[in-house]
């Protein structure tokens, strides 16, 4: 790798450089991943020319994973192991998940976050949805990577804005173990604003209204000549689509009178009232029809209003948040220019009404509600990767979307960070020892509303120890909130009033822990030695044609600072590295491509000493004084 | 980057008055992410990296501080030598608390009872009083230098910021 490359001021490097970044969508009921090419932001298709990636994992006992489409198909024969909107669990215990009774799941409950035990063993929802994300790349890495050199830089992964820190952290693990580069977590709402925003050419205030299969988002922003302000943001992290199938479920379980049934007929059952609460938004009618698996039969027709009823008090429940957000933003229905209605389950006539009415005015629906966030995604992700330099940036300003504080006396929560405050943010606050002598103080960091330590949720605990005994009130310790653009938190704690420092930095993990998620990581390499190799082996072809193309260039150049031998040595250096390029093994390319760069090394110096000698020629002698 | 040693004013490009113009702050601050913000810096090494996130999250506690009437108004007293929440200075006008106990009660009333209407209007009153708040603050700091005056508005708008708070909540309340 001696060669070294000058080129022109201003000259952009060459195109094969260009550095590709993906978008994904992870959702609870469909992913998709997006790029940018030419410009222009678009959806990436499997094979079959499918766009939406079924958020299923199949485990099978033979260790063979699945993902998709493919997946889905087992989804009530294999109930078990074939896991649905995962994504309900990251970051999540047992307790924690609403109706949790009603997944066909064998769950194990951990510390921080539950595990689901299948064939292939206990798995986190961290390893379930990574197969999810290795899904994408590998869609990715087909549709764009193959037959070209360039290389996938990274990806922006989205997550609902209403995530708190425990859930990001598990989305961010989950892409980490599924071998990508995180570039940035981006939330939904703001993905789908960057989308419409663009290219619509919106200014003004926007509000996005974003129900998915399992969670509910709204966001209020300002747009402003290519900046995008999250003004407030609101939702419910448990709240989707998922919870009108189980509505449509529990009344079919009381229509039919069934109680106690199998997993098998449980997941079949939710798979027909998702059928039929889809139908019902696209023809005014449907049908459930399922026969169980001790061949009982269920036959009911829910009329639309039946559904509606049943099904109000959640789409009410979405409303609460609107007003709340809009308050938090110092804003009235009526300053909002527009509402971008984004995930499938906006598509119900019933949420449709209620939006508009809560906004006065009809939403807006002129986009693809399903492929929206993932192309926000892309753009986001083709600007991190430095492909947009100077080429109309737009900017991104969010916020956290849950206040974050720590215990004090008597359980109560004291605040450190807001709700709504834009991040990045990092701000202190002093405490004090409570007893004389006291060497050692509790941290325990919280997120959420609430004063109650009991009512908010616990992101971490850790012991700030050596502290130098003093009387009662005397110590000064400082703690620290960091939140970073990604929206996480790291904790800083530091004795200041002796001037020794014992500072401690934790980052919350939640059930994760770094030992585990190595862990994970070594176990899919094993799985996927096949997939390194392969990697591996693209990787030094990229390379490979890299240096072949400088050295053409510096030949082209400069070859008047070789000797005829030395250009032989080169010319043959080349060739054999050009020949072994397509066919070779990568230890034969890695020789070859180290013997060129060998040959090539006395070149390079010299063609340095000309460019040197060359960029100071053109200057006075009293310039460089 | 940045200075990180320069007052919020300074680093916004605001004369360090309390009467400021919010677009010109807007402006700024947006000019200012623009540049130092991490996605801008995304492809620098992690040294470079850092010192964005540091920068970024200096802008926006700045621009936080000076966005909000109140806390702009402490923040200013601080720079002038001021501390204007210490917790030993406890008095506040009798005549102001007093009108706010029975301000809270009338809350907690409306909340037990979900009377909506009453909530907003309590909030009406709240941004009423809160702008003359701000004008007095504003005479008292950039007028005559009334620093003990200005102490006191400031506490009177922290008080109400935290009873605006509350009917916040109580809104949401009943909205859940
Ligand atoms: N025509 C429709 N009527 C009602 N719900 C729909 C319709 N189309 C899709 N949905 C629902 O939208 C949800 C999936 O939305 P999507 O935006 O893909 O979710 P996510 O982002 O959570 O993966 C599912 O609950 C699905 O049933
Ligand atoms: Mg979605």
């Amino acid at each position: 790798m001696a060669l070294l490359q000058i080129s022109e001021p201003g000259e952009s490097p060459a195109p094969h450089q260009r550095r590709v970044a993906i978008g994904i969508d992870l959702g609870t009921t469909n992913s998709l991943v997006a790029v940018v090419r030419n410009g222009s932001a678009e959806v990436l298709r499997d094979e079959a020319g499918r766009t939406l990636l079924p958020s299923v994992v199949r485990y099978e006992e033979n260790g063979r994973v699945t993902a998709g489409a493919e997946a889905q198909r087992h989804l009530a024969r294999d109930p078990r192991n074939t896991i649905a909107s995962v994504k309900r669990f990251m970051g999540r215990g047992v307790a924690d998940v609403p109706n949790i009774e009603n997944a066909p799941y064998d769950f194990v409950d951990a510390p921080g976050m539950l595990r689901l035990r299948t064939v292939a063993g206990p798995k986190s929802p961290v390893e379930v949805s990574a197969e999810i994300l290795k899904a994408l790349r590998a869609r990715a890495e087909a549709r764009v990577l193959e037959g070209t050199s360039a290389e996938l830089a990274g990806a922006v992964v989205t997550v609902p804005a209403y995530f708190d820190d425990a859930q990001r952290q598990a989305t961010k693990d989950a892409a980490k173990l599924a071998g990508l580069n995180v570039l940035r977590l981006l939330n939904e709402p703001t993905a789908a604003a960057v989308a419409y925003g663009l290219d619509n050419a919106a200014e003004g205030i926007y509000a996005i209204y974003d129900l998915g299969g399992g969670t509910f988002d709204i966001s209020i922003l300002r747009l402003t000549r290519g900046v995008f302000e999250v003004l407030s943001t609101g939702g419910d992290s448990a709240l989707g689509g998922d919870d009108f199938d189980h509505r449509l479920y529990c009344w079919v379980l009381d229509e039919a009178r069934l109680t106690q049934l199998p997993p098998e007929d449980t997941r079949l059952l939710l798979i027909k009232c998702r059928e039929a609460k889809e139908a019902l938004t696209l023809h005014g009618v449907a049908r459930i029809n399922a026969e169980l698996s001790d061949g009982r039969k269920v036959n009911l027709t829910p009329s639309q209003a039946k559904f509606f009823e049943l099904t109000q008090h959640l789409v009410q429940k979405t409303i609460g948040p609107v007003k709340r957000a809009l308050r938090d933003a110092g804003l009235a229905p009526a300053d909002v220019q527009g509402v971008v209605m984004v995930g499938g389950a906006t598509r119900m006539p019933h949420v449709q009404r209620a939006v508009a009415e809560a906004f006065g005015k009809p939403p807006l629906n002129n986009l693809d509600p399903d492929q929206v966030v993932a192309l926000g995604a892309a753009m986001q992700a083709d600007q991190l990767a430095g492909n947009r330099a100077g080429n109309g940036d737009w900017l991104l300003l969010d916020v956290i979307p849950l206040s974050l504080g720590l215990e004090t006396m008597g359980g109560l929560v004291e605040k450190i960070i807001p709700r709504n405050s834009t991040i990045p943010i990092a701000r202190g606050q002093e405490f004090t020892t409570f007893k004389d002598g006291q060497t050692a103080m509790a941290i325990h960091v919280l997120q959420g509303e609430r004063e109650r330590v009991s009512d908010c949720r616990s992101l971490a605990r850790f012991e700030l120890r050596g502290i130098p005994a003093m009387v009662a009130g005397a110590a000064r310790i400082m703690v620290t909130f960091q939140v970073d653009a990604d929206g996480l938190l790291s904790v800083t704690a530091r004795e200041q009033s002796t001037g020794i420092e014992s500072a401690i930095v934790v980052k919350p993990s939640y059930g994760l822990s770094d030992a585990e998620i190595a862990r994970m990581l070594q176990e899919s390499f094993q799985h996927a030695d096949d997939d390194m190799e392969a990697r591996a082996l693209a990787e030094i072809r990229v390379e490979g044609e890299q240096l072949l193309a400088a050295t053409g260039a510096a030949l082209a150049q400069d070859a008047d600072l070789l000797d005829e031998s030395e250009r032989a040595a080169i010319d043959a250096a080349a060739a054999a590295l050009a020949a072994l390029l397509s066919q070779g093994d990568r230890r034969q390319i890695k020789r070859a491509f180290d013997a060129l760069g060998a040959a090539t090394g006395g070149f390079a110096a010299r063609r340095m000493d000309r460019g040197v000698q060359s960029a100071l020629t053109g200057h006075h002698i009293s310039e460089l004084a | 980057m940045i200075d990180f040693s320069a007052d919020h004013f300074s680093l916004l490009n605001l004369p360090r008055r309390y009467r400021i113009d919010t677009a010109q702050l807007d402006r700024e601050y947006r000019a200012l992410q623009g540049t130092i913000h991490p996605d801008r810096h995304a492809g620098a090494g992690d040294a470079g990296r850092r010192l964005a996130l540091q920068a970024s999250a200096r802008v926006n506690e700045a621009y936080a501080t000076l966005r909000d009437p109140a806390a702009r108004g402490e923040y200013l007293l601080g720079l002038h030598g001021v501390v204007s929440l210490a917790d030993t200075d406890t008095a506040m006008p009798l005549d102001f608390l007093t009108a706010q106990m029975e301000r809270r009660e009338a809350i907690g009333e409306a909340r037990d009872s979900g009377d909506r209407p009453a909530l907003e209007n309590a909030l009406a009153g709240i941004a009423t009083e809160r702008a003359a708040l701000e004008a007095e603050l504003a005479e008292a700091i950039d007028g005559q230098g009334e620093l003990e005056a200005a102490r006191v508005a400031v506490r009177k708008l922290r008080f109400l910021d935290r009873v605006k708070h509350e009917i916040d909540d109580a809104l949401t309340e009943t909205e859940a």
